[in-house]
């Protein structure tokens, strides 16, 4: 087991007149069997994070150290990491069982412990009666398991998963996050898992590293993301819907963005004015779209009530009084927290 | 919604597919259907008449020991084309594969060759190989080996080798490049954690994946080194020294036209066509069951 350190980490693709500067000096200290997860919109470099520290990509500037290693120049095979791929990368010809076994006949691990080995993680991802199979003749669900087990076997220091779950309908994938889980929980190996997903961040996450066009926006655990967001990008990004953030709102400091999530909204009898401009049921909840009209513009203002609160009409005027404690505070210029 | 056309007429459709129906017809079908005529047939002594005399023409063959010399002739030349062809191109293609500069000019460079016509690509390598002055005899020479393929078998072999070889390789190579960038990348990224050396990736990853490719053109290379490299024989050797170099496809034609032989010629080129016909099928068949990845 080993802990990650990037530190200074930069990326650019190509050289000369037409690099491509991707990722702008990320630090982060990963502990020793930590679950942390990678989240940002896509393009934003997080593949390319995590291949960097997997050695599939060279790394342009900083240091990546696994354990105590500086692995900069190290070869993948040399790193002892396992990685997911979001394709999965099952080698085709061969059946479930040689997949799993590959890297472990390389190491020249004798056969009766690949045996062994295989079996053990077959039992764990349930795909015992499928070693015979080919990858082609499997679920999606059932490749995806596959991918898991040929990681799991070779016992690696670092597990890094590229957006394992994408492929996987919605009902799986949020299975096969509490089999994740599990599996952590059981085997206690540091682990690296990307995704654009936040849901599946807040989740699955001990802590977690917000990225936006390659620069870590913020790195805690889902607690403090979500309570604490460092700039108006993590806010807008994590939770559904948004946190809402409001430039010149009503007795705020001019500069200053102010935000409050739509959970943290009350109707009341007095307050802040809005107009209802649309209303959205989702089952225990509703969102209420509030207008609020100022100088020349409007800007909508999302509430969440619970059931059994009274409906507001459409058209109609509420108001509102969020809860002090709830309000962030944005520089308007840099998105920084204040 | 009616995705296919339907024709009203009822003679329209032959009449679009007549001209490809007479092309077969008159350039394959006939012919075909004359030498199997031709083969069962012999010139009455002395000209005149033709006359039938059954499977006599085969049973001559295949007690003429020239016949079966021959049979082994073209099972080495093929052999060694198809080896040697398939290995340089997945060699040259495997390399092309990780050039990311030039790519292009790599691309042509390598393609040109497939463009000359069999017969020129002979005399190309004829004259490279002309001793004294061709530029390859010049440097044998220099390294202290007497060329001749005139006179030396192994040295004419050598030279129809090489350039039936060197006139397929761009085909192979195009091949092999298309099915080398089908494999997905990530395949070899994961190969390369699990701590598969370069080489192993090739052999336990690469290559099994490239199998549907390499005997598609196993079949088509033994097909061409069959019958596509007449031109270069002729251009070359003319089937010397003695015979040595007379592929079947050569021998048809120099028992047909040189030592009119007609009966003869047309039983090998039947014997031809049934060979090529099996290799059809066996290809046919095994790309039906190669199920794809
Ligand atoms: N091999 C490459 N060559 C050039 N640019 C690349 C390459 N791979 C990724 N990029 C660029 O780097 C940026 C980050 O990509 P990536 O790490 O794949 O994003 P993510 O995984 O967050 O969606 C993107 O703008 C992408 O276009
Ligand atoms: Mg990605």
């Amino acid at each position: 087991m080993a802990s990650i350190t990037l530190s200074k980490v930069f990326k650019s693709y190509g050289s000369g007149k037409t690099a491509n500067q991707v990722i702008h000096g990320v630090s982060a200290e990963i502990h020793d069997g930590e679950f942390v997860v990678v989240v940002g919109p896509s393009g934003c470099g997080k593949s390319t994070l995590l291949r960097m520290v997997a050695g599939l990509e060279e790394i342009s500037g900083g240091e990546i150290s696994i354990g105590s290693r500086v692995v900069n120049d190290l070869e993948p095979s040399e790193r002892d990491i396992a990685m997911v791929f979001q394709n999965y990368a099952l080698y085709p010809h061969m059946s479930v069982f040689d997949n799993m076994a590959y890297g472990l006949k390389i190491a020249r691990v004798p056969k009766d412990e690949i045996k062994a080995r295989v079996d053990k993680a077959a039992k764990i991802l349930e795909l015992g009666q499928y070693l015979n199979r080919k990858p082609r003749e499997l679920s999606g669900g059932q490749r995806q398991r596959v991918a898991m087990g040929r990681a799991i076997v070779r016992q690696p220091q670092v597990f890094l998963f590229d957006e394992p779950l994408s492929n996987l309908d919605a009902k799986l994938r949020a299975h096969t996050r509490l089999e994740i889980q599990k599996l952590h929980r059981d085997l206690g190996i540091t682990s690296l898992f990307v995704t654009h997903d936040q849901v599946e961040a807040m989740t699955l996450a001990q802590r977690m590293i917000v990225m936006n066009a390659g620069i870590m926006e913020q790195f805690g655990t889902p607690e403090e993301v979500y309570a604490r967001p460092a700039s108006t990008f993590v806010a807008t990004f994590i939770g559904s819907p948004p946190m809402n953030l409001i430039k010149e709102a009503p007795g705020a400091k001019p500069g200053v963005t102010v935000g409050i999530r739509p959970e943290h909204l009350d109707i009341t009898d007095s307050g802040w004015a809005l107009t209802v401009d649309a209303l959205e049921t989702l089952g225990a909840e509703r969102l209420v779209y509030g207008r609020w009209q100022h100088g020349e513009g409007y800007e909508l203002v999302i509430i969440r009530c619970d059931e059994g609160r009274p409906v507001p009409q459409l058209g109609s005027t509420i108001h509102v009084t969020p809860r002090p404690d709830r309000l962030h505070y944005f520089d308007t210029t840099t998105g920084k927290r204040i | 919604m009616e995705k296919r056309v339907r024709f009203k007429s009822r003679w329209l459709p032959w009449v679009l597919v007549a001209p490809q129906l007479a092309i077969t017809l008159i350039f394959f079908y006939w012919p075909a259907a004359q030498a199997l005529l031709q083969s069962v047939m012999m010139d009455a002594p002395f000209g005149g008449s033709l006359e039938f005399v059954g499977l006599d023409n085969f049973r001559q063959l295949f007690n003429d020991p020239d016949y079966l010399a021959s049979f082994r002739t073209t099972a080495i030349f093929s052999i060694l084309v198809a080896v040697c062809g398939l290995s340089i191109s997945l060699l040259l293609a495997v390399m092309a594969n990780r050039v990311v500069r030039g790519e292009r000019f790599y691309k042509t460079l390598l393609i040109w060759p497939y463009a000359v016509a069999p017969v020129v690509a002979g005399v190309l390598w004829v004259f490279m190989f002309a001793s004294p002055m061709g530029v390859i005899a010049f440097w044998l020479q220099a390294v202290g080996i007497n060329w001749n393929h005139l006179l030396n078998s192994n040295h004419a072999m050598t030279l129809i080798i090489i350039a039936a070889v060197w006139k397929q390789i761009s085909y192979n190579f195009l091949f092999f490049l298309a099915g080398l960038q089908s494999i997905p990348k990530s395949l070899i990224e994961a190969a390369a954690i699990d701590g598969a050396s370069p080489w192993r990736r090739f052999w336990t990853i690469v290559f099994p994946l490239l199998s549907p490719t390499t005997f598609f053109l196993l079949v088509i290379n033994v097909v061409y080194s069959f019958f596509d490299t007449f031109g270069i024989i002729d251009a070359t050797t003319k089937g010397g020294p003695g015979k040595d170099t007379s592929i079947l496809v050569y021998k048809v034609y120099y028992d047909g036209f040189k030592a009119m032989d007609m009966g003869g010629s047309a039983a090998q080129s039947v014997i031809l066509m049934a060979i090529v016909v099996t290799l059809t099928v066996i290809q046919f068949r095994f790309v039906e069951k190669k199920v794809q990845y």
